[in-house]
């Protein structure tokens, strides 16, 4: 492999681990105050589905991300009503969202533009544009450093850039503020945030809102940064996919960085080399399409050692005599 | 002091949870620079009361004036605003954030955590020379001894500028000499004026700390006397509504044979931690050989081994003959069997189901005997009768075998399983716990019943984290430390200090720095569990 075919796989990861970034690090809020998620993908998904709709209607890829932060937070909402409010079971109303959500889209799809559950093609400013940083014209001719900056750095879509800022930020959020102690603390021990004279509920739901926002983010960059338009069940698995890169990373921002960029190479490499060939055996397609989906059920069956989750993840907090 | 405003003042207090009223018409006032003990048994309202003092629960009527104003106290956050501090007997901890964390979670100063912590680390300085209440701000909570973990609660309170401290049973999971060193620090606290407001069940620390007793019983406050002019024996009474025998009558011990051998017991539990480390001792006829320790020191694990229900290896002989400690033959029925009758610590999850009946209750590990089988059935009729006659002769209330396990009080609830141990007439009697959460009344009755057990020639072995109890019962004690036995000693020879010591793990007397001592031991013991965890 040569050094080109190498940062356009790298370059291609990079634009594969944004939405799984963004999944990712929304779960992450979300469970660290201990409301487990697993409608992250149906948030995706609708939050796809009226980015792209809306853009194609104005025209305007802003308003189009507005509208699917909008779908996903509502989304939210109903997830933080049945497990923070009615202290329902918050696998269930999870399972629940991702339903809704591939009825859903699906159907005022077809209602609105009878494509068989599609939107119509973005183009112009219904799509992101490419950001070319400041320089990568010039630089390009250094060599290494420069296709490194001028491929791989520069031109993505503002979301990249916004998905691999959040990191840090997730990072300094959770560590070095207040309301990051209280949501960490909520997440292990609801009690002594309750005692402490805190809102147990109101963390919960400001956790669950950024979690809404930034699914709304990632789906908004599925169907106008990665591909151009909205095609039925387009998240595919995506949602999963991030949880077990949770997991994987241990609920740590960083870990999440490092295992979001791991599954994104994954697609990207199955993306590139459609079979491989090695000498003799050749490697079908569908072998390469399904490891992300393996590695994700190699997580999941606790193949990478013990992963602790936030103590009171999953239990509804009551207050007790 | 007394003409000043008193620093809580209760009136007409009431609180019902559906049909049950917790607190009735409670009026009580708690004067400032005073420890003042709230007593009662368990479900007499103390911890209610306390609730609504805190903000958990709205009273149902009633007034609370704080320093004399008139205060809603809707919220915890309320309550600290009024100056009040809780240490509850769960601690509200967050396990991996250190002690600084814990300290300023919920009163930082601002968004940013780092100018909070900075002021927080020189707070607890002061506070720790202040109070004697030392604890490394650093250390995550979770690697903190029981002892320590509490003081981080009172540093909590402390740092949210509390003048009023209440205690929810503080002393329950504590060292002998963890709790001296409790009331060494609330001591401290009373000198410099703070209020403290101390709930318990336990007599000694009323009559040892605190300066005025409010007695509560069944949702009532039933009287408020100065501690010095009272006595034990006229609190229990005001507890419990009648005359109650706190010493347990009993004849010196005349040991026989040697029924129950262990030698060399060892378990490793499914976390890979050893929980019994080398247990060996010989358990006589006509003797309750007492095993002391705080709670986690591997004493359920030597009852469930000794039960029947955790697999270990080593030896153990009853009656000479001995009996398997893992595989086949290794269950409750076999032990029953064998001649083991067993009081499980945990009386709602081991020795008891509680949404059965109490008939059912009274023959389980016995049920396949022939007098309650008819062919294949059950022959209910005789196991009715069977037990209404159990639950006569040892005084449960109300005696009605048709009554689902739940439906009894805690005292009630342990007589059902005495009753059903002790009847079957067993060699050995493994006795856990017996009077956790059980009224002072029927604590009486169940003392009388061991001691009667051991003077008909049988062997007991009787756990318990109350050092009383041991005292009172025990004709040797034993005590346990992280999986090993310290040391057994008679009971008429050893006294309070020496066996708070070996419960510690230390074996030679320190001398003056005993807290010292302790405080090394409990964390080297805490690591070595963390190490595994």
């Amino acid at each position: 492999m040569d050094f080109a075919t190498l940062l356009q796989v790298l370059d291609s990861t990079v634009r594969l681990a944004t939405p799984l970034l963004l999944a990712c690090l929304a779960g992450l809020f979300s469970e660290r105050s201990g409301i487990f998620d697993i409608g992250l993908e149906g948030k995706m998904l609708v939050a796809a589905f009226f980015s792209a709709a809306i853009a194609a209607a104005t025209g305007s890829v802003w308003l189009g991300l507005l509208a699917g932060i909008a779908a996903s937070l509502v989304l939210s909402g109903i997830h933080g009503l049945a497990s923070i409010t009615f202290r329902g079971n918050q696998l269930i109303s999870g399972v629940a969202i991702n339903f809704l959500a591939a009825g859903l889209s699906v159907l005022i799809a077809q209602d609105w533009f009878g494509q068989g559950g599609r939107t119509p093609s973005l183009v112009g400013g219904g799509r992101w544009d490419n950001i070319t940083l400041p320089l990568a014209e010039t630089l390009s001719g250094v060599p290494v450093i420069g296709p490194i900056y001028a491929e791989l750095i520069s031109g993505h879509s503002i979301l990249v850039y916004v998905a691999f800022l959040m990191v840090p930020l997730t990072w300094w959020i959770l560590f070095r503020t207040r309301f990051g102690l209280r949501l960490r603390a909520v997440g292990e021990a609801p009690e002594a945030v309750d005692t402490a004279g805190v809102s147990v509920v109101g963390l919960r739901y400001a956790a669950v809102g950024i979690c809404g926002l930034l699914c709304g983010l990632a789906g908004s960059y599925l169907a106008t940064g990665l591909q151009a338009g909205f095609v039925k069940d387009m998240t595919a698995g995506r949602g999963y996919i991030a949880l077990a890169a949770l997991i994987f990373a241990k609920w740590r921002p960083w870990h999440a960085l490092g295992a979001c960029l791991l599954f994104g190479l994954l697609q990207a490499v199955a993306l590139r080399y459609q079979n491989i060939d090695l000498g003799g055996l050749t490697i079908p397609v569908q072998v390469m399409d399904a490891l992300p989906y393996i590695l994700t059920v190699v997580i999941l069956a606790g193949f990478v050692g013990k992963a602790i989750p936030p103590r009171a993840g999953g239990e509804p907090y009551v207050k007790e005599r | 002091m007394t003409d000043s405003a008193p620093a809580i003042e209760l009136k007409g207090i009431s609180k019902a949870f559906g049909p049950v009223q917790a607190n009735r018409d409670i009026s009580i006032r708690v004067m400032p620079g005073t420890i003042h003990g709230i007593i009662g048994e368990n479900g007499a309202g103390k911890s209610t009361l306390m609730s609504i003092l805190y903000g958990f629960y709205a009273a149902d009527a009633g007034e609370i004036f704080v320093k004399g104003r008139r205060t809603e106290i809707p919220d915890s956050q309320a309550a600290i605003a009024a100056g009040i501090g809780m240490v509850f007997q769960h601690f509200k901890l967050v396990q991996n954030f250190t002690v600084l964390e814990n300290v300023i979670l919920g009163a930082e100063d601002g968004a940013l955590l780092k100018p909070s912590l900075a002021k927080a680390r020189g707070v607890l300085k002061r506070l720790a020379e202040e109070y004697e209440l030392h604890v490394d701000p650093d250390t995550q909570v979770q690697h903190l001894s029981v002892g320590h973990q509490q003081r981080v609660e009172i540093l909590k309170a402390l740092y949210r500028q509390a003048d009023i401290l209440i205690l929810d049973e503080p002393t329950g999971v504590l060292t002998p000499a963890e709790a001296d060193h409790l009331f060494r620090i609330l001591d401290n606290l009373r000198a410099e004026g703070k209020t403290i407001i101390l709930i318990t069940h336990k007599l000694r620390e009323i009559m040892e700390i605190t300066d005025t007793v409010s007695v509560m019983r069944r949702g009532e406050m039933t009287a408020t006397v100065k501690t010095a002019e009272t006595s034990p024996e006229q609190l229990a009474e005001l507890m419990v509504g009648r005359k109650v025998l706190l010493r347990v009558d009993k004849a010196p011990a005349r040991p026989a044979a040697t029924l129950l051998e262990v030698e060399n017991l060892h378990l490793v539990d499914a976390q890979g931690v050893e929980r019994l480390r080398g247990i060996s001792f010989g358990l006589r006829a006509g003797e309750v050989l007492g095993i002391a320790g705080v709670a986690g020191n591997g004493q359920s694990e030597l009852l469930e081994v000794l039960g029947g229900y955790a697999e270990a290896t080593g030896t153990v002989r009853v009656n000479g003959r001995e009996i398997p400690l893992s595989g086949a033959g290794c269950d409750g029925m076999a032990r029953r069997a064998a001649g083991i009758g067993h009081v499980p610590e945990d009386r709602q999850r081991e020795g008891l189901i509680m949404p059965y009946t109490a008939w059912e209750n009274s023959v389980f590990g016995y049920h396949r005997d022939p007098r309650y089988q008819k062919g294949a059935l059950m022959d209910q009729a005789a196991i009715r009768e069977d037990a209404a006659g159990k639950m006569e002769r040892f005084d449960v209330r109300p005696p009605n075998p048709n009554l689902a396990a739940r439906n009894f009080s805690g005292g009630n609830q342990q007589k059902i399983v005495l009753a059903r141990e002790i009847e079957r007439n067993p060699d050995v009697l493994l006795v856990g716990q017996p009077t956790r959460g059980v009224d002072i009344g029927a604590i009486e009755f169940i003392h009388k019943q061991i001691v009667a057990l051991r003077d008909a020639g049988k062997a007991i072995l009787l756990v318990s984290v109350e050092l009383d109890e041991i005292f009172a019962l025990s004709d040797r004690i034993a005590v346990m430390f992280d999986g090993r036995i310290m040391g057994i000693r008679e009971a008429a020879e050893t006294d309070q200090r020496e066996l708070g010591l070996l419960m510690a793990g230390i074996t030679e007397d320190p001398g003056g720095d005993a807290i010292a001592a302790i405080d090394a031991a409990m964390a080297e013991k805490e690591r070595r569990e963390a190490s595994h965890g």
